[in-house]
């Protein structure tokens, strides 16, 4: 079983700062790490490359340190990974960055064979989940989105059957084979890295693809240009200007609580008129 | 592509077992002003299987016009079926403002139908509006962890398309007997030429944390310590009514799972009241809940960071304040009339 697993680099954004001169990013605040669910994602591959043999490549976009993004997933146990890198697909929005996904895709699929695509839920600094869903669409194959478990693999009827999450449960869905799948975080715990595949990920130096290097692609089609959403304006949101503290004993300070709670009274079935 | 072409504001109705999804209707009302400051109709999308019926709703809470698709296959959604239909509707009807409900299946369907018909998406946003001089929608989100808000402007595609956050837009109030145009449309899709099938649903309606969806949640830190804190915390919920959030520590702990954890790595949610009980208010958990309506916060560290994103707070011990707010709380429930309550079943 041939699983492709797309990862991305993205900025840790629990610690990024924004710069308020100019209210954009300040990118070199916060380190790059590997996409928390793409870890998940990537786990899940080795998992079931591990049951039902094959390989596990993974495939990103990004500048050139990326590849530190990809050598970690080797730590995680993938056997392969390539980077499509290349001034040209700067700027892309979900569209973009699915097409050139994609692009790469179609070689790695015409080279290699691929039964199964993986995604992460959505990555954290765009959190959009979007790019997955896009690039199932433009293989022609189902996307089965917010995964919460893998239940069956068949190989010989080529087809997978997956939880998905959905707001008040989960479902069973069968899927041909291939498919691509966006993973939550419940679906694995991300293991330690043993010993040697440490050892493989310190020398490991991925594959590296630019524009030239993929098929038949539209230029028009990527990055920036080929990005139909632009960022228009950024601000910071408000801040609230901190809350009015209520003093007193705990009886009063509960009373008053109620009170306030009940400024959204329209929440609650208080009885009236029937007086009890 | 011709933009003149493109008019009216859309906005895809959810439905599970048939019932409208809450989301869709506040959708209806956001999208009301949109297509009123357009002066355009607002058209609701409904696919399912006997579903027709409810477009009467759709008239009564804004929809000019809905657009069905009532047939079998439609019953449970699949993305293939339903990105099929949505996209051949958008091909023939062509509107230039598409809005879905970010749930599970909503942004689902978006984003795969953003790639069937090549235009952009803006994902989970809060604020939306129109720039009438270039006619351009605008949608803005929270990116980057909460961080920072970002106006999302898509110029040359149509149709520009968002989804929405549930419960951050309001649902108009019904206008009973309104009444719009009903447009049948069909699909043509054989079961066999399909690639998924929904197997089963199982819907944990007893027991459902449906954090993103609640109206209101009382929410545990670390400061209640342990199991009994826990308790503690339910039976406040239980008589407000409330789904219990937690931080990332709580589920940490064991006390409860990570189905109950707000925050940056848990649920992003939106009610209209959260009470936050022994949370310190760390940034991840606050980009979390930091949109929540009415917040109100206990803590006993007068300087805790969550007082900050608090609209009310007191300097107070859980296990002293939270059982007094319990049986307070029952009381007025039960004698709402005598606090002046106003009558609301
Ligand atoms: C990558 C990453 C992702 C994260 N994601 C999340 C996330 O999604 N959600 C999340 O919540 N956190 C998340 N965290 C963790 C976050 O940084 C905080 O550690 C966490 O929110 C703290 O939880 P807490 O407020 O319950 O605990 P503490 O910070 O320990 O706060 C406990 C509070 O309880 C108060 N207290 C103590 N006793 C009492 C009492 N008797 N009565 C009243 N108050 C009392 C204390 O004064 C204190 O303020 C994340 C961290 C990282 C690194
Ligand atoms: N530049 C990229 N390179 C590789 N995979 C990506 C890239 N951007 C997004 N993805 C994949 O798509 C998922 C969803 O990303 P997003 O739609 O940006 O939230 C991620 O978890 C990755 O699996």
């Amino acid at each position: 079983m041939n699983i492709l697993v797309c990862i991305k680099q993205v900025p840790d954004t629990k610690i990024i700062k924004i710069n308020p001169k100019t209210n954009t990013l300040d990118r070199s605040s916060a380190p790059a790490i590997l996409n928390p669910y793409d870890a998940h994602a990537v786990q899940e591959a080795v998992r079931l490359k591990e049951v039902h043999g094959g390989k596990v490549t993974v495939l990103s976009m990004g500048p050139p340190q990326a590849k530190v993004a990809i050598k970690k997933c080797v730590e995680i146990g993938a056997d392969e990974g390539y980077l499509i890198s290349d001034r040209r697909f700067a700027g892309a929005d979900t569209l973009a960055t699915s097409y050139a996904l994609y692009k790469a895709i179609q070689k790695l699929m015409d080279e290699q064979g691929i039964d199964l695509v993986l995604c992460g839920k959505h990555a954290i600094d765009g959190d959009t989940g979007q790019v997955g869903p896009g690039i199932a669409r433009r293989m022609e194959i189902p996307p089965l989105t917010n995964v919460i478990k893998v239940e069956e693999v068949d190989l010989k009827e080529k087809r997978m059957k997956v939880r998905r999450k959905i707001e008040d449960g989960y479902e069973l869905i069968q899927s041909e084979l291939p498919c691509l799948l966006t993973v939550e975080k419940e679906i694995n715990d991300v293991a330690y890295s043993p010993l040697p595949n440490m050892i493989k990920a310190a020398r490991y130096n991925p594959i590296v693809w630019t524009v030239d290097d993929l098929d038949d692609v539209d230029i028009k089609q990527l990055g920036l240009k080929g990005s139909p959403t632009i960022v228009g304006k950024m601000w910071p949101p408000e801040k609230s200007a901190g809350a009015e503290m209520i003093d007193g004993d705990v009886k009063k300070q509960a009373k008053a609580l109620v009170e306030h709670m009940l400024e959204k009274r329209e929440l609650f079935e208080v009885k009236g008129g029937e007086k009890v | 592509m011709n933009m003149e072409e493109y008019r009216g504001v859309w906005v895809f109705i959810e439905q599970r077992n048939g019932e409208l999804v809450d989301v869709g209707l506040e959708l209806l009302g956001a999208g009301r002003d949109l297509a009123d400051k357009l002066e355009v109709d607002l058209c609701g999308i409904l696919l399912g299987h006997n579903v027709k019926d409810r477009a009467k709703d759709l008239f009564e809470y804004g929809a000019d016009k809905v657009y069905v698709i009532d047939d079998p296959i439609l019953e449970l959604y699949r993305t293939e079926t339903y990105m099929k239909a949505v996209g051949d509707l958008v091909r023939k009807y062509k509107p230039e403002i598409f809005l879905y409900g970010a749930t599970a299946n909503g942004k689902d369907l978006a984003s795969a139908v953003a790639t069937e018909v090549m235009t952009g998406l803006t994902a989970d946003t809060t604020l939306l509006d129109v720039n009438l001089d270039k006619r351009l929608f605008e949608a803005s989100r929270p990116a980057f962890g909460g961080n920072i808000m970002a106006t999302i402007l898509c110029k040359k595609h149509r149709p520009q398309m968002a989804t929405v956050r549930p419960k951050v837009m309001k649902k108009a109030d019904p206008q009973p007997g309104r009444e719009g145009e009903l447009i049948e449309e069909s699909i043509s899709v054989q079961e066999e030429n399909l690639k998924t099938k929904v197997i089963d649903i199982v819907r944990d309606t007893n027991k459902a944390v449906n954090l993103e969806e609640a109206d209101i949640i009382v929410a545990a830190g670390k400061g209640i310590k342990d199991e009994k804190g826990w308790k503690m915390v339910e039976e406040l919920a239980d008589v407000l009514n409330a789904t219990v959030g937690a931080s990332r520590d709580v589920v940490e702990m064991g006390i409860c799972g990570h189905e109950h954890q707000v925050g940056q790595t848990g649920a992003t949610v939106t009610p209209k009241l959260y009470i936050a009980i022994g949370i310190s208010g760390a940034v991840q958990h606050v980009v979390g809940m930091q949109n929540s309506e009415l917040i109100i916060a206990i803590n006993t560290d007068p300087d805790a960071a969550i007082f900050n994103a608090s609209h009310y707070g007191v300097v107070a011990d859980a296990f002293e304040i939270v059982p007094l707010l319990t049986e307070e709380f029952r009381k007025v429930l039960q004698s709402g009339a005598e606090e002046g309550g106003v009558a609301h079943v």
